[in-house]
Formats: structure tokens, sequence, C-alpha cells
């Protein structure tokens, strides 16, 4: 019995607007709501609303059809402000009973790295909206980017999550299949569900490469491919961004018809079947111990961590923002609190990315910035003006505290 | 090919081309025949050691034209010239030994000279660098029945930013109109060539140059006297073109953050003394260096110095300086308004005229090592992609396709 597990992640940061240094101290607006609101509209046009009918088709059509979803908060918030029609597209998604929501942190950061109780605060914040939007209790987590390792897996297991999500990556799962339920080594009863990255990027990245050899991708052909895992798997994990169905790939590659008629052509064969995370968790035993000690993610060739903090520049913007949390929080500044956390977004780190921008490629469509250093240096203009804010709450409090960690960031006044 | 002195003379970023592209040349197997202004006090005697110590001796032969021309002048630039040269004033204007009243007299008599050189020698192409010797090349074109490939490294809308000389751009546009094949150093000069000349695009290629890596000046390591301070480095002509003004504009925005940067000014030229007021009008002069006209080693000594390089020009054909920075482990803050923009992807890019925008990257870069030694790094290995051989290739390609035009 082999069941088809889709999860796709759904989310938008708040971009920054163009920050320049004689703006700190005198400007605190650091988000480019027109630019925001203009991706979110343009996504909801290509990809939300016609992917969610579509879904609300299929599982109209299908009984037997789960998916899931994960919605960063800041993305929900977005569409709240923005797109409150995208928003109860989705809400009628979960009103089935059959599409299942997961847990992230609510700002979509890398905060888990840096700071474990800043981690739990934003899932804690995430678990609240999703109460609030769709009234449900997530039980399965995913960190951002899917970044996961055993110590990640205990952590979370001991915050009460069933399941957790990974990259069904090679050099972690040595000889075994990524189409098993596994528990995490150090871990005693949360369950970790493993991409097929494979499979689930011949649907996200390669369904419309006319160089692929697979090319063009039909339903009959991946339904082959999936049937031919019966007998040697229990799931097929197929997770990827929600932005590949008209988005990444465009409506002309035809990714719309291809999974219009994918759960039909699927479930024609008697041994296959959906079922969402909690589904896989409650209904498969864990078939083995996956050890993964050191920290992977879905991102790049590499499947690790240097998209956001492989170079200096993303290793000190993050270090530094981080090293604000504590005068932060002690001035219980809500506003101030929520601009900060915005700036903990993992976009922003990502586009001080310089691996690719020898080549230009993909990173770049999605970077509002020329380059990674413009990127930077917008980053670190914002920062000092919220160090500026912080000083000055502190002044008011009447404390005398020292803001940010080290003094060079103080230089800067306006 | 008709050319220019090659380095360490005066002839800056024309010179260092054409040696370059006669070296790379040299080395794709191609015979060339370098024609050359020669002044009666041009050390050309060094210059034929530089080709005989380059090994290339064999395959390049020199001709030279006795003439006072150099590159980038101008006519106040040429008369004065010409009031240096001892009794040039008894010789009549027609005969074609003596220098020309003004330049474009000189430019006339100098392709005359051509013309005859063209008779003398044996080619399958001419080769011509920018418009004063665009009419040398036209006439070896009529003389032999060659194809001329006309080089453009830069236009009289570049070098007067926007106010050309008519004579000049006239000649320029003669030059571009009679070529078989124009190369261009950038997509920012073909834009140009075409937005002001309307030459057909098809005939104009783009050949992005490079730097020579053998040059042994790269590996000085010089170090900065300024301990602490930080240090921005402007090098080029101080004339219109390479927007000094802007520089000196964000100097003085930087220094309100940053009140120690040290700003060094390596070259001379027609905005000199502007540069130097305006500083001062600012209050902001003791913050300057200015170095005055620098070549060879001390360049790149300039450029090791500097904690960054800033190129605000106007309008640049293509900017090797900034490549030549990064080689030297000096990351660039250059104008995007210039063909090496639309090459480099390690530098920081600004428009030429946004000074508050250059201030804002300048600062930034001096204030946090991090960025300063990513974007160096990066650069430096960026830099290394810009070697003398694909440019050569490129224009021995160009060669071969000139040669079928004309059949």
């Amino acid at each position: 019995m082999v069941s088809i597990c889709f999860y796709f992640q759904v989310h938008q940061p708040f971009r920054m607007r163009r920050y320049p240094i004689f703006d700190i101290g005198k400007k605190s607006d650091y988000f480019d709501d027109h630019k925001n609101i203009e991706v979110l509209k343009k996504v909801a046009r290509k990809c939300y609303i016609p992917a969610n009918n579509l879904m609300l088709d299929l599982l109209d059509q299908h009984p037997d059809f789960r998916i899931s979803y994960s919605l960063s908060g800041v993305f929900m918030e977005q569409c709240e402000k923005w797109a409150p029609e995208v928003l109860e597209s989705f809400k009628k998604l979960v009103a089935t009973g059959r599409v299942e929501i997961l847990s992230e942190t609510y700002h979509h950061s890398l905060a888990y790295l840096f700071s474990k109780e800043e981690f739990k605060a934003q899932v804690e914040l995430h678990r609240q909206k999703v109460k609030e939007l769709f009234g449900v209790e997530p039980r399965v987590f995913r960190n951002t980017e899917l970044v996961y390792n055993n110590e990640i897996a205990k952590f979370v297991e001991d915050m009460g999550f069933d399941g957790i999500i990974s990259e069904g990556w090679d050099p972690v799962l040595g000889w075994r299949s990524a189409n098993f339920v596994y528990r995490p080594k150090t871990t005693t009863r949360i369950k970790l569900l493993m991409k097929n990255y494979r499979l689930s990027d011949d649907i996200a990245f390669r369904f419309s490469n006319r160089g692929w050899a697979e090319w063009p991708l039909t339903t009959d052909k991946f339904c082959n491919w999936v049937n031919a895992y019966n007998g040697s798997g229990e799931c097929i994990n197929l997770f990827m961004d929600y932005e590949t169905i008209g988005e990444h790939q465009w409506e002309d590659t035809g990714i719309f018809d291809f999974l219009r008629h994918l759960p039909g052509e699927l479930l024609k064969h008697p041994d296959n079947s959906f079922k969402t995370p909690s589904e896989l968790v409650d209904n498969c035993e864990a078939k083995d111990e996956i050890d993964c000690h050191h920290m992977i993610s879905w991102a790049d060739i590499e499947r690790d961590l240097s998209a956001w903090l492989g170079n200096r520049i993303q290793q000190s913007s993050a270090s530094r923002v981080y090293a604000l949390e504590k005068d932060i929080k002690e001035l219980d500044d809500p506003e101030l609190l929520e601009d900060w956390r915005k700036l903990l977004t993992s976009d922003h780190l990502y586009y001080m990315c310089t691996k690719w921008f020898n080549d230009g490629d993909v990173h770049k469509y999605f970077n509002p910035y020329d380059s990674p250093y413009d990127s930077f240096i917008n980053f670190m203009n914002v920062m000092n003006d919220l160090t500026i804010r912080i000083k000055e709450g502190q002044a008011r409090k009447g404390v005398a505290g020292k803001a940010g960690s080290d003094s060079e960031v103080r230089g800067i006044e306006g | 090919m008709f050319g220019w002195e090659f380095p360490p003379f005066k002839s800056g970023g024309l010179g260092t081309a054409c040696y370059d592209l006669t070296k790379g040349l040299c080395n794709q197997g191609v015979d060339v025949t370098f024609v050359m202004p020669v002044a009666p006090d041009g050390a050309n005697a060094d210059f034929v050691k530089i080709i005989g110590a380059n090994n290339f001796a064999k395959k390049v032969k020199l001709r030279q034209i006795s003439s006072i021309l150099t590159p980038y002048q101008s006519s106040t630039s040429y008369s004065e010239a010409l009031g240096k040269v001892p009794g040039a004033t008894n010789y009549k204007t027609t005969s074609k030994d003596a220098y020309g009243k003004n330049l474009y007299q000189e430019v006339y008599r100098y392709s005359l000279a051509a013309g005859e050189i063209a008779e003398e020698e044996e080619y399958d192409v001419i080769h011509v660098h920018d418009w004063m010797t665009y009419k040398a090349g036209i006439n070896a074109k009529a003389v032999s029945g060659k194809p001329l490939v006309a080089h453009i490294h830069a236009t009289e809308f570049d070098r007067t930013g926007g106010n050309p000389n008519q004579l000049i751009s006239h000649m320029e546009y003669e030059g571009l109109k009679a070529a078989d094949v124009v190369i261009a150093n950038s997509n920012f000069t073909k834009e140009n060539v075409i937005k002001h000349y309307d030459i057909d695009p098809g005939k104009i290629e783009v050949v992005h140059w490079g730097i020579d890596p053998d040059n042994p000046h790269y590996g000085i390591g010089h170090k900065s006297p300024f301990d602490n301070e930080k240090v921005v480095l402007f090098l080029g002509r101080i004339t219109i073109q390479k927007g000094p003004d802007y520089f000196v504009e964000a100097a003085d925005r930087v220094l309100k953050y940053l009140p120690d940067t040290k700003f060094v000014v390596a070259g001379s030229g027609d905005m000199f003394e502007r540069m130097v007021n305006r500083a001062d009008e600012l209050g902001i002069l003791h913050n300057f260096i200015f170095t005055g006209f620098l070549r060879g080693a001390d360049v790149h000594r300039a450029f090791q110095m500097a904690d960054l390089y800033v190129m605000p020009s106007v309008s640049e054909p293509f900017g090797l300086v900034a490549l030549e920075s990064m080689k030297n482990n000096t990351p660039v803050l250059i104008s995007k308004q210039s063909g090496a923009s639309e090459v480099i992807n390690h530098a920081l890019k600004v428009d030429f005229w946004d000074v508050d925008e250059m201030a804002n990257k300048m600062i930034n870069t001096l204030k946090y090592p991090e960025l300063l030694s990513e974007l160096s790094d990066n650069s430096y290995r960026e830099a290394q992609k810009f070697n003398l051989d694909v440019p050569a290739e490129k224009t021995k390609v160009i060669y071969e396709k000139a040669i079928q035009i004309v059949k």
C-alpha cells in the first residue's frame, strides 16, 4: 500500500523598502507595502486562487484525496490585510476535513539556530493564528526551509508534536528509502516524514524543462513511476513550494492539467491512496531510526544552511539581529518587537547569498535587490534604526542599557 | 593597426588596450604591423625595447609617423604641445613633415602619412583605435581595398559628458560609417554608437576587455600608511567624464558619519582646480590627498593602499581601471553608466548622479569589515576571469568576419 502525501509550502515575506543610511534615526517604516501588495496579488492571481480552486474541485471529485499545507504567519497576515479572498479560499479547503495545516515559525525564521526561546515563541504565535483562522491545532511540524537534525526533532517532540518533516537526503538516508516513516535518533515518540525529492522535484523543478529527458511529464508517466514503488514503500512524500502551481511552473506548461488528472489516475491502482501527514503518523509504524547529526535543509544542491548563512555578511547580519533580542523583549514595545521579528524572516538572509551571484540565475528572479551587497547594506541600515529605537526606549524607561552587542553598530548616528 | 604608444607612456587606457591587443594577437599567431605617432622627445627606443622584451618582436613590425598626437588630446592641449616643439611655428602648414597648426590639421596630416604606409605594407585587415586614427584607416582602406575594423573605446559624447565637439564627432561618425566592422568595448558603448550615430547594430561587435594577468605590479602588497583610517580612492583623469564632482559631494556626506576617512585623488586633468576648490569650500580639504598623475607601479600601490575604489563616471565606455582595482584586492563602487557594470557582478553599483546612494554604500562598506572582505574576496576572484586571451580571440574572429564581408 502506497500513500501519496502532498505538502505545499505557502509563504511571502514582508519585503523591505529601499532604506538608505540617511533615514536612520528619522524614519522607522521599513517595509515596502506597495511591493508586497503587488507581489501578493500577482501570486494570488497566478497561483493561490486557481490552485486552490483546482484542489477544491479534486477534493470534491475524489473523496479519498488528501493534501496538506504549511502557511507562514507572515503570509497569513498579509492575506488578512490585502487579499482576504485567498484566506477564504484556504478556509474552504480546510473545511473539507481532508486538508491538514502544519505548524511552523510564524515569521518563517531560522530562530531555532539562534534562540530557542524565540523559536518557541514564534511557533506559539503561529499556532494561535492557525487556531484563530482555521479552528484547527497542528500536530505535525516543519521548520523553516526544512532545516532539520536530530536535536531539532527532539526539541520539537518535547514541544508536543507528533510528526516532523525533512528532506529525504541521500547522505542521511544511507541505504534506506525516503518512502517510509521513521523515528529520528534521540526521540521516542515523534515520527519523521521525509521528502521524496526526486519525484517532488520532477514536478516542482523539471516539469517544464524541455531539456529534460523525461519531458513532457504526463500524468500517466508519473503514475507509472509512483506505482513502481508499490511493494517497496509505504508513502510517497511530495513536498514542494505551492508556487510551483502557476508561478514557478506557469499555467501554459500544463501543470494544472497534469495535477487535475493525477488523483484520478493514481487511484485507479487499488493499492494507492492519499494521506495527510497526520494520517501517516497515525497509520504507519516507524520503520527504522534515522540519524541526522548535521543540519540539512531542502535548499540548493548542498541541502545545507549555506543559502542563508554561507558567507560573512549573512553570518554577521544574523548574529547582530538576534543579539538585539534581550533588549527588545525587556522594553515591552509590541511594535518594536514585531518590526524586529519581521527582520528575522529567512528571506532577508537569502537575498545576501553570493553563492550563485556569479551566474546570476534563479536566485536573482526572486531577489528585490540588485546585489547581495545591496541587501546587506539595506538590512544593516534598518538594524541601525532599530538599535536607535531600542536606546530611545531604554532612555524613556530610565534603563542604562547597552543596545546591541558591539559598539561598532552604535557608531552610526544620523 | 593604427594605435598608440604602449604604457608606461602617457596614453592611458588606449595605450594599454593597444598593448594588450597586440600581445594577445601575437599569441594567436597574428602578424601585426603597428603604426604609431612618435613625438620628437618620444622615448621610442624604450618602446622598441618593450616590444623586443616581450618576445613579440618577430610578429610585430613597427612603423612610426612623426607626430605629436596623443590620445585624449583636445585642441587646447594640442596647441600647448605644439608650442613646446622647437621651431614648429617656422614650418609651412602643408608640408607633410611639419606638424599641423591645430589638432585637426595634424590628424589630417597623420592620415596622409598613414596612406603612404598603407601602400607600402602588406596586410589583410586594417584596425584603428578611436577617432584620431579613423581617417588614417579610411585612407588605408581606400588605398588597399582591405577591410577596415574601427575600434571604439570612447565616443565624443562620453568624453565631453554630452557636449560633443562637432568636428570630432563628425570624424568619429565618418570612421564608424566607413568601417566594415565596428568593435565596441561594451554594450554601453554599442548603444551610444547606435543612438548618436545611427550605425547598423548588425555591424557592431562587442568585445569586453580584460587585464594583463602577468603584470608583476599586482603582487606588490603596498600597505596604507593611515593606520585605522579608511581610504577611499578616486583614480583617473580629473575631467567631466569621470565624475569628480560627485566624488567630492559623496565624500562630504561620508565624512559626516566617518570623519576620519581619507579621500585620495590620483590623477590630473582640467577639473583639478575645481575639485580642490569645492573640497575647500565644503571644509573637507584636509581629508583629501591629491597625488597627481600616477603611472606604472604607483597605480597599483594606490589601489593596494585603498579600502574602496570609487568610479563615479558620468559615461564610461568600459572602465578597465575597476578590474585593476579588483585584481589588487580592493573592492569597487562603480557607476551604472559604465560598460564595466554590465559585466562585473561583485561590485557596488550606483547611478553617477545619486550622491546620497553613493555615500550610503561607501559608509556601509567602510563600516562593516565583513562586507568589505566579502566584496574584495569575491571581486578578486571575479577579476581573474577577465584575461586578455578571450578578447584577442574574439578580435581575430572579427578580423575573419571582416575579410569575408569585403570579399
